[in-house]
């Protein structure tokens, strides 16, 4: 435990020891401020138009506002994975400190996890930037806020699966650029393939659903915690890991 | 403490070490000789458990690197070839956090790390960011790297390069002042570092092992052999090459003679001597009471690589001395 906290925090040291913890967050707070703005600036408009004709749905706040706000901020973090671990190996690789980490006395899977870990606690500086809009809602309407914490849940969940697969990238290449790219390419798809089979009702279209990644934040997203969501995600988080510590294994072997 | 049988390590295509056995004592320093490619740092990168062996043993204190890797690593500190520095950090962070990931007890590591600054001669930078560090101060702080954990096997991929001379001095000085409860093995191209520095020497060449001796033995066989080029002028096929080259022969301490060319009006032999003889005089005398004009004679040295060339020759004839 004392090691994997070790490589954590040395992860976490590297990214804000360079300008991409802060770019990240500055990107993050910018587009999300951005959209609450004109979810806001709708809302508004909505209610204005429904009290002028009277009656009508009572508004919410959190139906309205924060619940597409998330999936926004789900979709984002689509953008912001690959950015996030497409150093964790490559670069260790290609400078050579892979070496240090392992020749010291510590396991792979310490390795593994502190390094998952750094790049979780990264994500989750990085959401802060959102609370700031957040708790501006709170300040001027009443939203509840079980569905919003678990919503954040929902984030951090799918965002935790996300950063695992992009760690198992990171180990196959030595050059983040291409680390960042295959991530990249891979979260891409798993969102295109969301997209488009929400259109579809076939058995296909079911399993890649259950499988997508993206599927699964559609309930957290409307406040609501299902065992098999979390069950998903946890089970995807372990199994991304340990493709993780087998391929460092393998990549041993072969080279 | 170190034990290697029949050691193999194949890359995609190539055998980078081709069935190695040493073994080394505890407390000893052993330099590990060879030409690039020689694979040495493969070797290296077995005994730390970086790399697992495709065939053959080895063990470091008793534990074998694959069965045991942990009991292993604990025992090891590691210099790589190339330092394996974080940019981003301080020096005294980067010490630090090495110093942990080792095991040291948390309330032990100020001490500790202050000791390797001082003994490493990085204390003076011991706040300065490491990518800012030149390349020598880089890798001294990978030494410092290596022994904070003061491990009972040091592995040292060329543990100079990169240094200017006089820290060279002091890095085999203080090489040699962690002998003795440290084993170490060091590799180098340098013959003169393994002259200083080392007790044992071990030399392979291309993955294959070429000798292992004591530093003493190697260099009582080595020392005094020298090459000399010799070039004579030549009109219309006169002298005779092979005439030269028998003459030459003939000199008394020479043990070998190669042409090395024969246009454009010139004759260029290559004469290595026994060791412990000069030959200069002799050649010269031989080639002018031949009557032939001597156009150059001159004294080339022994490179590593000629004395790989003799280790080699020598050593397929009696290759019992290969394992002692
Ligand atoms: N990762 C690798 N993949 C494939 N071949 C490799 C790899 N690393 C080394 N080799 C090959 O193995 C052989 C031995 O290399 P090694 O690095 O052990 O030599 P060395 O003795 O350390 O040389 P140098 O003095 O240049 O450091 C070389 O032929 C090299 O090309
Ligand atoms: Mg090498």
């Amino acid at each position: 435990m004392k090691s994997i906290l070790l490589i954590c925090q040395k992860e976490l040291k590297s990214y804000f020891a360079s300008p991409i913890a802060y770019l990240l967050m500055a990107f993050f707070g910018l587009i999300f401020g951005f959209g609450m703005f004109t979810a806001t600036r709708d809302f508004v408009r909505f209610s204005f138009q429904m009290q002028m004709q009277g009656g009508g749905a009572p508004m919410s706040v959190n139906e309205q506002i924060i619940r597409p706000l998330l999936g926004f901020g789900s979709t984002i973090s689509l953008f912001l994975v690959p950015m996030i671990t497409m150093r964790l190996f490559a670069e260790e690789k290609r400078s050579g400190t892979i070496e240090l980490l392992l020749t010291s006395p510590v396991t792979d899977t310490q390795i593994i996890v502190g390094k998952w870990l750094g790049a979780m606690l990264l994500y989750l500086c990085i959401l802060l930037m959102s609370v700031v809009n957040v708790a501006l809602l709170f300040a001027w309407g009443k939203p509840d806020v079980a569905p919003v914490l678990v919503a954040y849940l929902g984030l951090l969940l799918q965002a935790g699966c996300l950063l695992a697969i992009g760690e198992f990238i990171s180990t196959t290449t030595r050059n983040q650029i291409i680390a960042g790219g295959v991530t990249f390419f891979v979260c891409l798809m798993l969102w295109l393939l969301n997209w488009f089979t929400s259109f579809d009702s076939g058995t296909l279209a079911t399993i890649v659903n259950y499988l997508s990644i993206v599927t699964h934040f559609d309930n957290f997203a409307k406040g609501v915690i299902e065992t098999k969501d979390v069950i998903f995600y946890l089970s995807m988080i372990f199994f991304a890991l340990f493709i993780t510590s087998r391929s460092m294994e393998s990549l041993r072997w072969r080279s | 403490m170190i034990k290697v049988e029949g050691l193999t390590k194949r890359y995609a295509r190539t055998v980078a070490v081709d069935n190695i056995s040493f073994e080394v004592e505890k407390g000893q320093i052993v330099g590990f000789l060879g030409p690039n490619g020689a694979g040495k740092t493969t070797t290296m990168r077995v005994l730390t458990c970086f790399l697992p062996p495709s065939e053959g043993k080895a063990t470091v204190a008793g534990f074998d690197v694959l069965e045991n890797p942990m009991e292993v690593k604990k025992r090891i500190g590691y210099l790589p070839e190339t330092p394996p520095l974080y940019p981003e950090m301080e020096v005294v962070e980067y010490l630090n956090f090495v110093g942990k990931l080792k095991g040291i007890a948390s309330g032990e590591i100020p001490q500790r790390v202050d000791d390797v600054m001082r003994r490493c001669a990085v204390a003076d930078v011991r706040n300065k960011l490491i990518s800012k560090l030149s390349k020598g101060y880089r890798q001294r702080v990978g030494l410092a790297q290596a022994i904070i954990h003061n491990p009972d096997v040091l592995i040292l991929d060329e543990p100079t390069s990169g240094l200017d001379p006089k820290q060279i001095i002091e890095t085999r000085e203080l090489i040699r002042s962690l002998a003795g409860d440290h084993t170490i093995i060091l590799s180098t191209h340098i013959l003169t570092e393994v002259e200083q520095s080392c007790e044992r020497v071990i030399i392979i060449s291309s993955g294959k092992l070429v000798a292992i001796d004591s530093v003493a033995n190697l260099t009582n066989r080595l020392r005094g052999s020298e090459a000399v080029a010799v070039e004579l002028e030549a009109t219309e096929g006169r002298p005779n090459p092979s005439e030269v080259q028998q003459r030459l022969e003939q000199v008394s301490g020479v043990s070998r003679v190669v042409m090395k060319d024969s246009r454009n009006g010139r004759l260029a032999f290559e004469v290595e001597s026994l060791q412990g003889r000069q030959i200069r005089a002799d050649l010269a005398r031989t080639v002018v009471n031949s009557g032939w004009n001597l156009n150059e004679l001159r004294s080339v040295g022994l490179s590593l690589e000629d004395i790989f060339l003799q280790l080699t020759a020598s050593e397929q004839k009696d290759t019992v001395g290969a394992k002692e």
